[in-house]
């Protein structure tokens, strides 16, 4: 049962109901003129800045007919005057049905759900959790790929601090996938994901050079490597350019594939692969809407 | 022949052996024996088989209670509780590395709400030798050397 229930943590959320939020996602995508929340109030809280995530939930909070209070803005707020969290998330759960929030530090979300009297949302706890983003990328899996079950997964980039690679790791475990992680070593997948991939039994495989899983992968899922990541300034202007995707580089790789990125994309790929019909991040983002109007009407039990 | 005390013998209350020397403030810290007034010896750096060097305390008219003393587990895994009633040891306890670890351990995340808000701190123990701890709130790993009481 979803109803009511909190999603801080994509490992909240079981298997059988991750798939019914794709399901339900599908449905919306199918017909987004679904006011089913009219009358019901939204509480949209952004203690750190957001466009993509922050936008693409208020949409999904207007297409379903509630009506959204809240804060982009934490300079705004009574938090400059010095307020706690608790204080905050218990004076909103008493005015909205529902809280969606997204907080700069890790764990604010798991705490402010456990203060609050309605369910919570996280909407990204600094680099803990930001699990609508797992889901829509899930869903865009399913969609392009007609099933979640035996995909084989290239991940490039940011194996190490990357948020979405983790939790995605996480919540396709259920679906026996294969997984390439790429990274150079600095940015090389935390022992305690390859630990939780042995124990599930699943197969993965470690490389530095993309090249290598181009061809075998079903998604090829980009993430940006952050100069602000490494230590040695030296080796980040050595591996800057090599996780960086070109329209010539898809040239024998499988039919099916799309390229995935949780967006913001700086340079990792290249503005040629735009118009591959593999690239598929532009709809991957409007999938995101369908998956939080799933997330939100489901929560609220009104689907 | 009868060894001779290090510490002397109290009359009534615990005492706490087998703590690593390198430990015996924190386990201080962690029981709150600075906050009390009960009567308290320790002799540290004495000579142990077991552990190379060990700490030892010994508190007059104090008994510890249920999950209380489970606490300095952290620190001091092989501690050894006798209960002493009018100078005869009349319990044993060891003490066994609690499930759950809540309100005196500080999360290594430094970007963890709990280091920033006034929040209790609460752990699920992942692994009890060597040991390792996850928030509950941040959902990263502690382990032993990363370890702060606070």
């Amino acid at each position: 049962m979803i109803k009511n229930k909190s999603l801080v943590s994509i490992t909240d959320f079981s298997k059988d109901e991750i798939l019914r939020i794709l399901e339900l996602a599908a449905d919306f995508e199918k017909n987004p003129h679904q006011p089913l929340l009219q009358g019901h109030i939204i509480a949209s809280l952004f203690f750190e800045p957001s466009t993509r995530t922050r936008l693409s939930f208020e949409t999904a909070m207007n297409r379903l007919g509630a009506r959204v209070i809240g804060f982009s803005d934490v300079n705004a707020t009574s938090t400059t005057k010095g307020e706690t969290l608790k204080d905050t998330i218990k004076m909103v759960s008493n005015y909205a049905d529902l809280i969606v929030m997204r907080h700069p530090l890790e764990g604010a979300a798991r705490y402010a759900s456990e203060q609050s009297r309605v369910p919570v949302v996280n909407a990204g706890d600094g680099a803990n959790q930001h699990p609508s983003q797992t889901l829509l990328d899930m869903y865009s899996m399913m969609k392009t790929q007609g099933h979640l079950d035996h995909l084989k997964i290239a991940m490039v980039g940011d194996m190490k601090y990357g948020r979405t690679v983790h939790s995605l790791i996480q919540a396709m475990a259920d679906f026996e996938p294969t997984f390439y992680f790429v990274s150079p070593d600095e940015l090389k997948m935390p022992d305690e994901y390859k630990q939780f991939l042995d124990q599930r039994g699943i197969k993965y495989e470690e490389h530095k050079d993309m090249n290598a899983v181009l061809n075998e992968a079903d998604i090829l899922y980009m993430t940006r490597v952050q100069k602000e990541r490494f230590a040695d300034l030296m080796e980040y202007e050595r591996v800057k350019n090599i996780y960086v995707l070109h329209n010539e580089m898809l040239a024998n790789t499988k039919p099916n594939l799309k390229i995935l990125h949780p967006l913001p994309r700086v340079n990792e790929i290249s503005e040629d692969v735009d118009a591959n019909p593999k690239a598929y991040y532009f709809q991957q983002a409007e999938n995101g809407m369908y998956t939080r109007m799933a997330i939100i009407a489901a929560i609220m039990g009104v689907k | 022949m009868e060894k001779e005390l290090k510490v002397s013998a109290i009359k009534d209350g615990t005492v706490i052996d087998r703590i690593p020397a390198e430990n015996l403030f924190k386990v201080i810290s962690i029981l709150g024996l600075e906050h009390i007034s009960n009567q308290i010896t320790f002799g540290t750096n004495l000579e142990s088989h077991k552990l190379g060097r060990k700490s030892i305390i010994k508190v007059s008219d104090k008994f510890f209670e249920g999950d209380e003393i489970n606490k300095i587990a952290l620190v001091a895994p092989q501690a050894k509780l006798n209960i002493i009633r009018n100078y005869e040891v009349v319990e044993k306890h060891t003490v066994d590395v609690p499930d759950e670890i809540v309100g005196y351990v500080k999360c290594m995340n430094p970007k963890c709400v709990t280091n920033h808000q006034p929040i209790t701190t609460r752990f699920r123990v992942i692994s009890k030798s060597p040991l390792a701890f996850r928030c509950h709130f941040c959902e990263k790993t502690t382990n032993e050397n990363q370890m702060v009481i606070i």
